[in-house]
């Protein structure tokens, strides 16, 4: 045997599945369903009489909230990881009113709507404190926002490490933040990965919430092209387009990281 | 080694793991052996022993100085130690070279490339030199098991704790991984394992503590314990196990 062939064994899969009937028969099933579902929407889409000049003056500005969408989430991104590692050490802490005090924080949070969040963050906090720029307290509300569910997931997957891992770094005398930092969190991140990008997608689409404070974002933009040039489909397709053109590569990054971090436990 | 325990209790939740444990080996104890039935206590009393749980009364001692039950003597106790947990425990997201060699790195403040030359050794000590690169979830229980022992001692520890480091293994392994035990003996390894292996238990242990339902039945030298059983419940064991 060669040694070609000898590799190729070796990185052929190695669970070989054999399919039974009734899986194969609700896997198509569904398959056709789906496809079905897709037809029938491009259909529809290509069975309406789209006319894009009357908005077509407006791509200018809807280009310009989109990037000011981009910003604001590549931002908040940012802001709420940070936040979100540190709300999760709060609430791991094993000093009992931070987690209470971290505790009431996130059901806060979770409890109301992010309208209502941005609305008394905008014009009761940020006006009592004097700052007047819109785009960075709705950057900080979204990442405020954001950070809560954050830390739960991460919170989740930390306890989500089994005791064992746990006794197995006591054994071996590694303290508490190495055993955090050695044995816990590079398995928990795998475990967390799919849920962070979720939810990041969620604060990108969030963010058009932030119409209502007049941050000039996507959505804002596009509600503005469309009131003035009573389009309505014409300015909702780019808008969608627009934000899967952030999400997607968000959910393409975390499905290469996940593989990038990926072994059997 | 002098090892001793006095009025141990351990308690998880309502269950009783260990109950009233008191003995006390010579001063010139080099090898214990804790036997006894399943559940009987021998895990759990190893546990408290290497300082990886504190006992829920009564206290521990080695070289007849008392276990001091806070993290910071804990931890200086377990580091000049090695552990070997019954189940394994290795890190599944680390080869089973890393696996080896964090401990080296990072506890014991070594460079990664002695680590790395200390890990290697000990995994051709073991004939895992083929594994080093695999992760646990692709090495068999016998190769884990194997990886475990090869981490557990990989630092010189001062005294090694094994729990069952035979129980996974074919008899061809068994016999090598034995001989790897006997060795360290030879050379003046101080060693606590439980085990199921009455004749290799025999063998090796200069003290045996038979343990059943969470209390030492019987101590004793092992020509006291095995040949003249002092209690009926020993008896009755070994006539179990020996039958076949
Ligand atoms: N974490 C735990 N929580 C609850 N009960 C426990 C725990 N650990 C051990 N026990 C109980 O304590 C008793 C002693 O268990 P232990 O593991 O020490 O036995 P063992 O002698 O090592 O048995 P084996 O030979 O099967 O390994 C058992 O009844 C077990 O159910
Ligand atoms: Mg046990």
């Amino acid at each position: 045997m060669s040694a070609d062939s000898a590799a190729v064994e070796v990185s052929a899969p190695t669970k070989s599945h054999s399919i039974s009937t009734s899986a194969l028969v609700i896997g198509i099933g569904i398959g056709l369903l789906i496809f079905a579902f897709f037809v029938s929407m491009i259909w529809v889409v290509a069975s309406h009489n789209f006319n894009f000049d009357a908005i077509r003056p407006y791509f200018d500005n809807m280009a310009k909230g989109w990037g000011m969408t981009l910003l604001i989430s590549f931002l908040a991104l940012g802001i709420s990881l940070g936040l979100g590692i540190f709300l999760t050490a709060a609430q791991l802490s094993p000093v009992a009113p931070t987690r209470w005090l971290t505790r009431i924080y996130i059901e806060l949070i979770r409890g109301t709507p992010l309208i209502t969040q941005i609305v008394i963050g905008y014009y009761l906090l940020a006006n009592e404190m004097g700052i007047e720029s819109k785009f960075w307290v709705g950057i900080v509300i979204l990442s405020a926002f954001t950070a809560a569910y954050l830390s739960e997931i991460f919170r989740a997957g930390i306890e989500s490490i089994g005791k064992t891992q746990w006794e197995s770094g006591r054994a071996i005398g590694l303290t508490t933040s190495q055993i955090y930092r050695l044995v816990i969190i590079p398995q928990a991140i795998r475990r967390v990965l799919p849920a962070s990008a979720g939810l990041f997608a969620d604060l990108v689409k969030n963010s058009s919430l932030l119409y209502i404070i007049a941050v000039h974002e996507f959505f804002m933009q596009t509600r503005e092209a469309i009131a003035n040039s009573y389009a309505s489909i014409e300015g909702l397709i780019p808008l969608a387009i627009g934000y899967l053109a952030i999400t997607l590569p968000i959910s393409l990054f975390s499905r290469k990281m996940e593989a990038r971090f990926k072994y059997e436990s | 080694m002098k090892v001793s325990a006095q009025h141990v209790d351990k308690l998880y939740g309502e269950s009783i793991a260990l109950r009233g444990v008191d003995f006390a080996t010579a001063d010139d104890t080099q090898v214990l052996v804790l036997i006894g039935p399943s559940g009987g206590g021998k895990s759990t009393l190893l546990r408290l022993l290497g300082g990886l749980e504190s006992p829920t009364r009564g206290d521990i001692f080695h070289e007849s100085t008392l276990l001091v039950q806070q993290t910071d003597p804990l931890r200086s106790f377990r580091r000049k130690n090695g552990f070997l947990f019954q189940a394994f425990n290795l890190f599944p997201h680390l080869t089973a070279l890393q696996n080896i060699m964090l401990p080296i790195i990072h506890v014991h403040g070594q460079e990664a490339a002695a680590a790395k030359e200390v890990a290697l050794s000990g995994l051709e000590r073991f004939q895992l030199a083929d594994h080093a690169e695999k992760r646990p979830a692709e090495l068999s229980g016998g190769q884990q098991q194997r990886v475990a022992l090869a981490r557990s001692m990989a630092h010189d520890p001062d005294l090694l704790i094994l729990d069952e480091p035979t129980s996974a293994l074919d008899p061809e392994m068994k016999a090598e991984v034995l001989d790897v035990i006997e060795e360290l003996v030879e050379a003046g390894q101080k060693i606590i394992f439980s085990t199921h292996e009455m004749g290799f238990a025999k063998a090796a242990a200069d003290e045996v503590l038979f343990l059943a339902e969470g209390s030492v039945i019987a101590q004793g030298n092992p020509t006291e314990i095995f040949d003249n059983p002092p209690d009926e419940r020993v008896g009755a064991f070994f006539s179990r196990v020996m039958k076949w």
